[in-house]
């Protein structure tokens, strides 16, 4: 069977081994597009991932504060309470992806693998820190998201590696997503923005989609956000807000293309992280 | 290029596909090899929801499955949600309330009304549009769909 349909991560590891080559199947929802227009080609032998136990689970370690979230955790799921009273933000990123048939079928760790320059959920995990699990025949590695990320729909994963999870901190704080589109429902990021604020750590991050070649993070903004914001209340001076939106749009580094201009994605970065963080300080002390 | 052999699990039979190519997608198999036309293909990038069909009860676009990882699992199209000639609730609340002009995108939605309602049987306004967001209709303007789902929430009520 050119298609293996493994239900164990050791199965899907073995399959790998005999076959280094092979093509790996997450959702679908990226490359079938391919397959089905003739733009590119599986190679012969694919090893379908959507039924391997390992990767279909996730789990909350509450003495970490960490969620690991499987790689073949689908959109639908991560919507779902527990995962999305855990990482808010994932949740809220994964409800703007596509459609209900895209959301049941396209998954997280096949978002991370596309690495499009406008995956929802890509900003989410660097702003959150997240760390990407990696499994071979050889043996596994953990790697920082914004180290796996290094271009357009281009990772640092090795030939014959498998993406196998996701591990999250759950963050004491606040933290949201938001996006821009032609439309509300089934488009692709025209610009987008995560902000996530730590208050245990005393940390902001903000990460932009859609803005450059990947994920792109705010830093001179971050620093602002740390140094104005009042960690009791998550609010933040009017002025410096308008001074954080500029320093925002100051970082992406966006092109001109067939959904939308350079100047507005531009524009559309500042406007977003103002509203989050607007949101961030009406939802007050509880996250 | 490598002609495949598999067996599908579709509207409760098992069918035997023959010849498939690899990568070939659900959509494809189903309409070209197992002669199951009522799904329909469109734009074949997941973006207009015409061949919607479950598997394993959960809503797809057939375009984006690859016919051959499907195996094992159930697959249930729009042929399968009711015999021929006698119309299920879904179908007829359509028909009652004019949801239907050229027709091409009503097997999905049918598909999609019927995954919704399985999993929220009294959905408000905004959960069907936000759930039927990925069924794409030219025709309609979308009024009599909507009108189509309140009808059938209203039969299951009085049942």
């Amino acid at each position: 069977m050119p298609v293996l349909v493994p239900t164990t991560l050791r199965e899907t590891l073995v399959a790998l081994d005999d076959h280094p080559s092979a093509t790996l199947l997450a959702g679908g929802t990226d490359s079938m597009v391919e397959y089905n227009e003739g733009r590119a080609r599986p190679s012969d032998t694919v090893i379908a991932l959507s039924r391997v136990a390992e990767l279909r689970a996730w789990r909350h370690d509450p003495a970490e504060a960490t969620l690991r979230v499987g790689a073949g955790v689908t959109w639908t799921e991560l919507m779902e309470v527990p995962p999305a009273a855990l990482v808010p933000a994932l949740a809220e990123a994964a409800r703007t992806v596509g459609s209900p048939q895209i959301r049941n079928t396209g998954t997280l760790g096949g978002n991370v693998a596309t690495c499009s320059p406008a995956g929802d959920g890509l900003p989410v995990l660097s702003a959150l820190g997240a760390t990407v699990q990696l499994a071979s025949p050889e043996g596994e590695r953990s790697v920082p998201i914004d180290e796996l990320m290094i271009g357009v729909k281009r990772t640092a994963l090795r030939p014959g590696e498998l993406i196998t999870a996701v591990t999250l901190p759950v963050l004491e704080g606040w933290q949201g997503y938001a996006k821009v589109g032609v439309r509300n429902a089934m488009v692709i990021a025209v610009a987008s923005v995560c902000v996530a604020l730590d208050r245990e750590a005393g940390t902001a991050a903000i990460a932009l989609g859609s803005v450059g070649p990947t994920v792109l993070r705010a830093a001179e903004a971050e620093a602002l956000v740390v140094a104005a914001i009042d960690w009791e209340t998550l609010a933040i001076p009017d002025d410096t807000l308008t001074r954080i939106a500029s320093l925002v749009s100051a970082a992406a580094q966006p092109i001109d293309d067939h959904r939308s201009t350079a100047d507005y994605r531009r524009h559309a970065v500042g406007v977003l992280t103002r509203r989050l963080l607007g949101r961030a300080q009406s939802t007050g002390v509880t996250s | 290029m490598t002609a495949e052999h598999f067996v599908l699990h579709v509207n409760g039979e098992d069918r035997e596909v023959l010849d498939s190519w690899l990568g070939e997608s659900l959509l494809s198999v189903l309409r070209d090899r197992l002669g199951l036309t009522g799904t329909k293909g469109a734009c074949e990038q997941g973006e207009c929801g015409s061949c919607s069909v479950l598997v394993d009860g959960d809503l797809v676009c057939s375009c984006l499955v690859m016919a051959a990882s499907a195996v094992g699992q159930r697959i249930v199209t729009i042929e399968g949600v009711a015999p021929e000639g006698a119309p299920d609730d879904v179908q007829q609340a359509f028909v009652d309330a004019g949801a239907v002009q050229c027709g091409f995108c009503t097997p999905g939605l049918i598909m999609a009304v019927h995954s919704l309602l399985g999993r929220r049987p009294h959905p408000t306004d905004t959960e069907v549009r936000e759930e039927l967001a990925g069924n794409v209709c030219r025709c309609t303007g979308y009024g009599r769909i909507l009108d189509a789902v309140e009808r059938t929430v209203q039969v299951r009520e009085r049942r």
